[in-house]
């Protein structure tokens, strides 16, 4: 018995909150780790800049890992509230990462407890220091076991259907499936340059609004060296990426290309207007479908017509596809122009209009993030889990999904807002001019 | 022991944890907005953040262990408890979720603001309440099956005494747990007037909570008589549950030995609780549901426990390194030194 409406709210609500959680999420797995240079970096230069930045950062960090970890709740509750058909079946197999999260989480929690309440209370920096490496493994290593059920939704592995039942489940098996390490490899960079990026924008900001201090100079060109080196590789990994859909997924490639018809030596489409199989306004790349999936411009890419109408994909993944690979480009374009021009001295990349192009990278990296989660999910429909289950089936039959769907948007609304309100606050009343004027007088000298 | 029990215990274990460190932090709370509100902040809010803070999130891993847990061991109650708790566990989540990013919005941000500060108090009283409802529908009776669809009377559960009976326990519960404990923490930070003020609370909820005890006995024998027989075979397991509870309340009484009152409040409550647990055994819900035939196969089962052993390898040492820092340190309890970054 499938009840439509709660299929149909199920999805929107699911949707929703991963929307919201993963903004969360993304500094959650990526804030700890520029932390961590930072403060490092100030440990080895003996520059308290670098040490402040990182003090900072943990101020901040504490608002979105507490919105972070309620929508984290949230997310993890909803599976079994709204698919539990899904999370029935998938506990027998995929079940094993996912509690191996609840301690990376459990690890990260603690030790981000013990890192916040523990500032100067050491002699040597070094040992407080120590302390922020379990927050930044915990929150990388829940990420990686939380991107594998995901991987697992879209290759599942390590169980037989025999005469409709499920057995000769191997939870090892199913956790290393194909799609694994492609997609954690992607969320983990992804995370990383989004986190750096998002960083550059603040201080390039703080610079726009008339901010001479060298904290924001140095805070600048640091994430954006970061970001580089994230935003290349997140090119390289999304170029397996591709390659792994053309193996196990052909129809999701095929779908965010609009490749329709099989054929050799395929270009890739840009954009463009659809109307059925005709594709207008593209910009169109000869032979560079066929170079992203077989890194060769005259192998052969299957097109959507070869799979079944109703087990592929809805189509405006395109345009989520092509979002998210442009803002990825872009990005690496201006942090590698920001970073020679630094070397080389080029003084447009202190202009004006240059500060507001990094300012924009923060959140153009963002939205990047959000249509790759949303090309991911909707490029998986109709499944939930590929070729075993469909979205539809998975669903609960409950009949009050649609007010949950209602309560949920303003609790969103109210965290989103509280969060961004709390932090702007926090960095106002405490500018860094003002914290380093108070650290100098407590301590009678030493920082500048 | 087999692989189901041994299971279940370590679920049951952690949902005990979650019950005792939840309800000394939601307790906390809601004593923080109470005096704020009756201006009296002056005496309990430091006590209160001090112990609150580093800590909060270490609380909600907790719940998450437990409900990830469970769908891992027993996926079936996904099925089961998933379509019916859609909307109890919705508001809870709802709850949950102001309560912790209003938590950290208020001491990291914008501390002692009384809008957040209210906030927070009050969503964590009522998480107590709204978690309690999946104990009472344990107990069976308020789900139905139709057309191999678990559905469950709003109506019937809202309007049945023994609902109530154990959401008075669960705030009642709550508000003891914390006053208690806060009462030990007080007095081990010597500050005399927070601990005299935590010390009346204490007692005043200790004797809700004997009410709504004998209030769910009754109404559970009318509700569910095989599970309150089940009970009665167990009856020395409460019996040593209520004479640690008196010893407590005397202790408090007496003004002495807070340290024994706090040892002997877990253990009471550790009795009780595991008391419920094995009388409830082997049903997860019922009658529907029982530890066997909701139970994983055998390979994810052997999994999980190995990463279950090698979870907690990590984790008591990193818990023992929290106790020891904020808990156990006279030097943080006191207040001597902020180091928050």
């Amino acid at each position: 018995m499938v009840n439509e409406h709660a299929v149909f709210f199920s999805r929107l609500l699911t949707e929703l909150t991963l929307t919201f959680h993963i903004i969360y999420a993304t500094i959650g797995v990526g804030v700890p780790l520029m932390i961590m240079i930072a403060q490092w970096i100030g440990i080895k230069k003996n520059d308290e800049h670098y040490i402040l930045l990182a003090r900072r950062m943990t101020r901040g960090f504490v608002i979105t890992v507490a919105v972070g970890v309620v929508t984290g709740t949230a997310i993890g509750l909803q599976l079994s509230l709204l698919w539990p058909n899904f999370m029935q079946l998938a506990g027998n197999i995929i079940a094993l990462p996912l509690f191996m999260e609840t301690f990376a989480f459990f690890f990260e929690a603690i030790f981000l407890g013990i890192y916040l309440y523990t500032w100067d209370r050491f002699k040597d920096q070094k040992k407080h220091f120590l302390l922020l490496i379990p927050v930044a493994i915990g929150a990388s290593v829940s990420a990686i076991f939380i991107t594998i059920v995901n991987a697992f939704m879209n290759a599942p592995r390590g169980f037989d259907v025999v005469d409709g039942q499920i057995v000769n489940i191997q939870p090892i098996i199913a956790m290393f499936n194909p799609a694994m390490p492609t997609k954690v490899g992607h969320v983990l960079l992804t995370a990383y340059m989004t986190s750096a990026f998002v960083l550059a924008s603040i201080a390039a900001f703080r610079m726009l609004k008339g901010s001479k201090h060298i904290y924001y100079k140095k805070s600048l060109y640091l994430f954006m060296k970061l970001g580089l080196v994230f935003s290349i590789g997140t090119a390289i990994v999304g170029d397996f990426s591709a390659k792994y859909l053309v193996e196990y997924q052909p129809e999701k490639l095929a779908a965010a290309e609009w490749h329709f018809e099989t054929e050799k030596g395929a270009s890739l489409l840009v954009f463009g207007l659809r109307d059925g199989e005709d594709v207008k306004y593209a910009i169109r790349i000869p032979y560079a479908l066929s170079l992203l999936a077989h890194n060769d411009p005259f192998a052969e890419v299957t097109g959507l017509n070869e799979f079944p109408e109703d087990e592929t994909p809805p189509l405006y993944i395109h345009f989520l596809f092509d979002l998210m690979v442009m803002i990825g480009f872009f990005m690496v374009g201006v942090s590698a122009i920001y970073v020679i021009g630094k070397l080389r001295r080029w003084r447009f990349i202190h202009s004006r209009w240059f500060r507001w192009v990094v300012v924009a990278g923060g959140p153009l990296s963002m939205i990047a993030i959000e249509a790759g989660w949303w090309l991911a999910e909707v490029g998986r429909q109709p499944w939930i889990l590929v070729h075993y289950m469909k979205v539809a089936e998975a669903a609960t039959s409950s009949d009050h999904v649609d007010l949950m769907l209602l309560i949920f948007c303003v609790v969103y609304l109210i965290l989103g807002i509280g969060s961004v309100v709390v932090l702007r606050r926090m960095f106002k009343r405490n500018p860094i001019e003002k914290e380093i004027a108070d650290r100098h007088a407590e301590k009678g000298g030493g920082i500048s | 022991m087999s692989l189901e029990v041994l299971g279940i215990s370590v679920l049951w274990l952690f949902l005990f944890g979650y019950v005792i460190i939840g309800s000394i932090d939601f307790g906390a709370g809601f004593f923080n907005a109470y005096s704020l509100i009756t201006g009296r902040n002056h005496i309990l809010t430091n006590i209160i953040q001090r112990y609150l803070s580093p800590v909060w999130e270490i609380t909600n891993v907790f719940l998450v262990f437990f409900f990830v847990g469970i769908v891992g061991f027993f996926p079936k109650t996904a099925f089961f408890y998933g379509t019916t708790l859609l909307v109890p566990a919705s508001i809870a989540l709802v709850l949950l979720a102001i309560r912790g990013s209003y938590y950290a919005f208020e001491s990291y941000g914008s501390r002692g603001h009384k809008g957040y500060s209210f906030m927070y108090g009050v969503s964590g009283l009522l998480i107590p309440a709204a978690l309690s409802v999946v104990l009472t529908i344990s107990e069976g009776g308020f789900v139905t099956v139709i057309d191999d669809q678990p559905i469950l009377d709003y109506g019937a559960l809202f309007t049945s005494s023994l609902t109530w009976s154990i959401v008075v326990l669960a705030l009642a519960a709550v508000l003891y747990i914390s006053a208690t404990f806060l009462t030990w923490y007080a007095n081990k930070a010597g500050d005399s007037a927070a601990t005299s003020l935590l010390r009346k609370y204490a007692l005043i909820w200790a004797f809700p909570l004997v009410i709504a005890v004998i209030g769910i006995m009754v109404e559970l024998r009318k509700h569910n008589i095989e599970h309150y027989n089940r009970m009665i075979d167990f009856w020395y397991l409460f019996a040593i549950s209520a004479v640690m509870f008196v010893v407590t309340v005397w202790c408090i009484a007496m003004k002495r030995h807070y340290g024994v009152a706090l040892w002997l409040l877990i253990g009471q409550f550790a009795f009780a609780f595991f008391g419920y647990g094995i009388s409830h055994y082997p049903y997860l819900m019922y009658p529907f549901l029982t530890l066997y035939d909701s139970f994983t196969n055998q390979a994810m089962a052997i999994a999980l426990v190995v990463a279950f052993v090698l979870g907690l390898l990590l984790l008591i040492p990193s818990l023992y390194l929290v106790l020891k820092l904020f808990l156990f340190n006279k030097d943080y309890v006191r207040g001597k030194k902020d180091h928050h970054a």
